[in-house]
């Protein structure tokens, strides 16, 4: 084992639980060293306590409270649409003064904010004003222009005798000459444009008709100063006769959210109220900008350095949730962590934690130090950009128990004489060698895979694994599985004709029957007898002795412990009861063995189909060739038969689609996944756990933005 | 299609089932209340909340918390919730979906029309009322001054008209016949439910006739007891019952008659389903009653998630979401006034 060679690509980093011990002035200090650094995993020592009893709650609401209020800032940032000029250089600051700093800064956005909105109010009043002013205006006048000729037609009629109910249109024209003693009012306002409909329904149950209700689209949309979005707005005007329609009609205006405006009926008296709206609205309006400039102002000052703020808050608030995973000592003056961290990465963790001391001008250093640990450590391995898809790719699966294995993909190159293209018996042909082809390749890769299940007993020091697991198991799949490819290569080397299935079928019907014309070597009956007779003797092998000798063991370490457990509990009363040191392990004896044997059915029964398994890489060859076949016979040639320009185009134009999207975009994925497959199943169940769990070191470089 | 819901059930529902039953696995569990219950403050509440759904709703609220605001933003989720299945769903789904609200609409009517009986700013009573039960023209309603106005101004639009059928009249709105309107639209508003899902078949008709039994129920019980001593006579008490449900048609006869709440309790006991909940009850005690009622109801609904293939699924989330929002106002009540001793009383632990 020791000579090997270093195998940094497939073994996990080795790791270590580590405990730290560190003097509460410069716990903060350490641990943001530390989340630079980012090689350390803290486990939660306070699990059991939900977030608010923990001892640095306080601190985390006030990350989280800063955070909301930058989270404010920047809505408010891309609301006014500024465009940071890039992050200023600015010395670090404090998060105290920070906090100092965005109190303030909230405070006089929210008073600017709110000024503004009472402007913006007001002047969204007066701009409705205007245009209802204007709008109804048009509307009366064009009421009176239209009075006189329906004057005349209502005499008409009157005259004819045939109408006489009109009261209602009679009254109308009435109300723009004030001099008439008329009970025919009207209510000038603005609503939505949406509601209009429902508005105008209403107004017609309420008053039983009895209204005349006019409406036109103001020219300009309004800003809605709560949600700052534009809204198409419709003038209105209702004519109405009497109080109680009066009172009726105001209620359902201040219902619908429609805003009601007096118009007064002078039109000299209408023009001089719109100049003097109109030099208001510029009043405010000029009063409005300058606002909006200081605020923009203010943002963007804000804005500058939003983002190194953001970025600050989000370590803190992270430090401090790391804080909350450490426990104090007895003495309340030390806090106690515990992690895991690459062996090789402890000199550095060493010196952060030193510099940390330094740096906070602690009387007392940090102790660090490595503990053992019963808990399996998590698995952690150094990629780069290269190799780390590929990891992904086996973390999909299942992380490593300590010990994965990176395997790189690289496509079978085979070739096959070309004088058999074309040939009638091509597919035949083709068919047998591809199919003997893919079960080599799989007997080779799953022992290839067994074999790795050997250096990883190796690596855990597990001499029950191999001697009762990975040599029965070698034995089993190369009696049966290796005996057929040997068989498949004598058969390619001598040209014999023997049926190969017939072999191998009647090597466990009758295996002492004579082979006859299928003998491809002399002592063939005797060989099969014996592997078969070693094939079935591995199986017990696999299954019955390692439950048993684990039982032995378990017996023999826990045999006359009950003094020895009392005297470490004894010795070690600070240790934490949640630590990884501590674990108890219950032996159940039922349950290993049942494990076992589902284990040993698993790689029976699973020799046999992984085999088969295999045989998908003959199909999917099959189909990548018969589909080139089809679209090379049937669309291109088909196409080039004829002597037609259009049509040959256009084969080639599906053929070349299909060539493109079907063989090389689908099939190479098809390819890709049935590769995967292999190689997740066939290959990984024989040595690959992936029971581990990840190495998630505490890293600032590794907070999100979401947070 | 009785039976057969399996087959066809996933063409257009199993999306919305598979996103409502995903929504329950969000509800609080008992272990998240003890932990509210251990809160010392609102923005422990809000702290606790954060880990939960209702996170991203409270987020951006800046620190004094108040009870409002807590139940605002948590209703808002069950609003959003609820308008994204709505807007996922295709007939018979959508429609039973809307029936979920009437009950709201319903109370949000009775709302605004007593606030304006007593002139109360409309604008305020609009920020009272439940966000499920929003229609367009509610304000109106402030307008109407007796019902039939009410229905032929405002109501003819929505789909509580036909509710209302029974309670035209021309009398002027007080708060007895207000009252009195509410239980007659309710009345109607579970019979045409119940109906809708009978038509609907299947187990969707199984649960829901049972849900929808024992709420109408419920109300029966409550109608009783809230009208004993009151000049409500036995003719227009027995007309607010709901005409199905267990204590449908004998039971009826017996509650119309009560004078106080043990002969109450003497005919619910003779039903075995509502022995137990009176069983917990001290004689003459209606205090109680509600938290007994709402644990039972939230049995009752937790069941319906037991079987797969209907729409009783939603009816009990829904139902689910506001019980927990009620508990939620009753603990951030409790730790804002420190009565924290009292938590308890009122909470209905949903798993």
């Amino acid at each position: 084992m020791e000579r090997l060679p270093p195998m940094d690509l497939m073994r996990s980093e080795k790791m270590t639980l580590v405990q730290l011990i560190i003097p509460t002035e410069s716990a903060h200090r350490a641990v943001t060293y530390l989340g630079q650094l980012g090689l350390l995993q803290f486990r939660d020592l306070n699990a059991e306590k939900s977030p608010f009893q923990r001892t640095f709650v306080n601190q985390v609401k006030r990350c989280a409270e800063m955070s909301r209020k930058l989270r404010f800032f920047k809505d408010q940032i891309s609301k006014a649409g500024i465009v940071s000029s890039g992050p200023a250089m600015q010395p670090d600051i404090y998060l105290e003064d920070l906090e100092m700093q965005l109190a303030e800064h909230e405070h006089g956005l929210t008073e600017t904010n709110s000024n503004s909105e009472k402007l913006q109010q007001s002047y969204k009043e007066l701009l409705e004003f205007k245009i209802v002013m204007q709008k109804a205006c048009a509307i009366l006048f064009s009421n009176h222009g239209h009075a006189v000729s329906e004057e005349r037609e209502l005499e008409d009629m009157n005259s004819k005798g045939d109408y006489v109910e009109t009261p209602f249109i009679f009254q109308q024209e009435t109300t723009t000459e004030p001099t008439n003693q008329s009970c025919l009012r009207f209510i000038s306002g603005i609503i939505c444009k949406s509601k209009v409909l429902s508005f105008e329904r209403i107004l017609f149950r309420a008053t039983r008709g009895n209204m005349l209700f006019n409406h036109e689209p103001a020219d300009d949309k309004i800003t809605d100063p709560i949600s700052n979005e534009m809204i198409e707005k419709e003038v209105f005007v209702v004519f109405f006769s009497g109080e109680r329609a009066r009172t009726k009609i105001l209620k359902i205006c201040e219902a619908f959210g429609a805003h009601t405006y007096p118009v007064p009926e002078d039109i000299s008296k209408q023009r001089q109220i719109i100049n003097e709206v109109s030099s208001r609205l510029a009043d405010i309006e000029a009063t409005l900008d300058a606002g909006t400039r200081h605020r923009n102002k203010a943002l963007a000052s804000v804005g500058d350095h939003l983002e190194k703020w953001m970025d600050m808050v989000r370590r803190e608030k992270a430090v401090y949730d790391t804080l909350n995973m450490l426990n104090f000592d007895l003495t309340k003056k030390c806090l106690v962590g515990e992690g895991w961290c690459p062996i090789s990465a402890q000199a550095q963790i060493h010196e952060a934690l030193q510099r940390a001391t330094l740096d906070s001008n602690s009387q007392v250093g940090i102790i660090f130090h490595s503990l053992d640990a019963l808990e399996s450590p998590p698995t952690y391995f150094r990629t780069n950009n290269f190799t780390s898809p590929y990891q992904e790719i086996i973390d999909a699966y299942g992380d490593a128990h300590t010990a994965g294995l990176i395997k790189y993909r690289d496509p079978y190159p085979f070739g096959v004489d070309p004088s058999w293209r074309g040939s009638r018996s091509e597919l035949a042909f083709l068919n047998s060698l591809k199919m003997k082809m893919s079960i080599l390749l799989g007997v080779v890769h799953m022992n290839l895979g067994i074999i790795l299940s050997y250096f990883n007993a190796c690596f855990f020091g597990n001499s029950i694994d191999i001697r009762y697991q990975f040599v029965p198991q070698m034995i089993f799949l190369n009696s049966l599985f290796g005996y057929l490819s040997l068989l498949i290569v004598v058969k390619w080397c001598t040209g014999s004709q023997a049926d190969l299935y017939h072999v191998m079928i009647y090597m466990f019907l009758s295996p002492f029957e004579n082979l006859g014309e299928n003998q491809l070597f002399w002592g063939q009956g005797v060989l099969q007898v014996f592997l078969l007779l070693f094939a079935l003797i591995a199986v017990p092998w696999m299954l019955f002795p390692k439950p048993f000798l684990l039982k032995k063991l378990h017996d023999e370490r826990f045999q006359g412990q009950a003094y020895g457990k009392l005297n470490t509990t004894e010795m070690d009363p600070e240790v934490e009861p949640d630590s990884a040191r501590q674990h108890q392990e219950e032996f159940n004896f039922s349950e290993v063995f049942v494990h076992q044997m589902i284990h040993a059915i698993e790689f029976v029964l699973g020799s046999v189909s992984n085999t088969a398994s295999y045989l998908r890489l003959w199909a999917l060859s099959l189909a990548h060739s018969e589909l080139s076949t089809v679209f090379y016979e049937k669309v291109l040639l088909l196409a080039w038969g004829y002597d037609n320009l259009i049509i040959r185009l256009i084969g080639l134009l599906v053929f070349s689609f299909a060539t493109a999207f079907i063989l090389l975009m689908m099939e190479s994925l098809s390819a890709f996944l049935h590769a995967l497959r292999l190689h997740w199943v066939e290959f990984q169940n024989k040595f690959y756990h992936g029971d581990g769990y990840k190495f998630k070191p505490f890293s600032f470089a590794s907070l999100t933005d979401d947070e | 299609m009785y039976g057969f819901e399996a087959m066809t059930f996933n063409i257009h529902g199993g999306y919305l089932e598979a996103i409502v039953r995903g929504h329950r696995a969000g509800l609080l569990t008992t272990a998240d209340y003890n932990n509210l219950c251990q809160c010392e403050s609102l923005d422990d509440i809000k702290m606790h909340l954060s880990a939960t759904e209702y996170g991203p709703y409270l987020q951006n609220e800046p620190s004094p918390l108040h009870t409002t605001t807590i139940v605002e933003k948590c209703t808002l989720k069950l609003v959003d919730d609820y308008k994204h299945m709505l807007c996922q769903a295709t007939e018979p789904l959508s429609t039973f979906l809307e029936y979920i609200t009437y009950g709201h609409m319903i109370d949000n009517v009775v709302l605004i029309v007593t606030g304006t009986l007593h002139e109360r700013d409309v604008q305020e009573l609009l920020e009272k009322c439940h966000p499920l039960g929003m229609f367009d023209s509610i304000a109106t309603l402030a307008v109407a001054q007796n019902m039939r106005e009410l229905y032929r101004l405002v109501l003819v639009d929505t789909p509580l008209a036909p509710y209302f059928s029974e309670c035209i009249t021309s009398e002027d709105l007080d708060d007895m016949n207000i009252e009195i309107m509410r239980n007659t639209l309710y009345k109607a508003y579970l019979e045409d439910f119940y109906k809708f899902c009978q038509k609907l078949g299947g187990t969707t008709a199984e649960i829901m006739s049972d849900l929808l039994a024992f709420e109408a129920d419920r109300r029966a019980v409550n109608i009783t007891i809230n009208s004993i001593g009151t000049e409500l006579t036995r003719d227009d008490r027995r007309k607010l019952y709901s005409n199905f449900g267990l204590l449908y048609p004998y039971g009826h006869e017996e509650l119309a008659v009560c004078e106080d709440i043990d002969q109450v309790r003497a005919v619910m006991e003779k039903y075995p389903p509502y022995q137990s909940i009176f069983a917990k009850l001290s004689y003459g005690e209606s205090q109680m009653l509600d938290k007994a009622f709402y644990e039972e109801e939230v049995k009752r609904l937790c069941l319906a998630f037991e079987q797969q293939f209907h729409y009783a699924v939603f009816f009990a989330y829904m139902r689910l979401r506001e019980q927990e929002i009620r508990n939620l106002m009753w603990i951030s009540e409790c730790v804002a006034q420190n009565q924290k001793s009292r938590v308890h009383d009122s909470v209905v632990f949903i798993f």
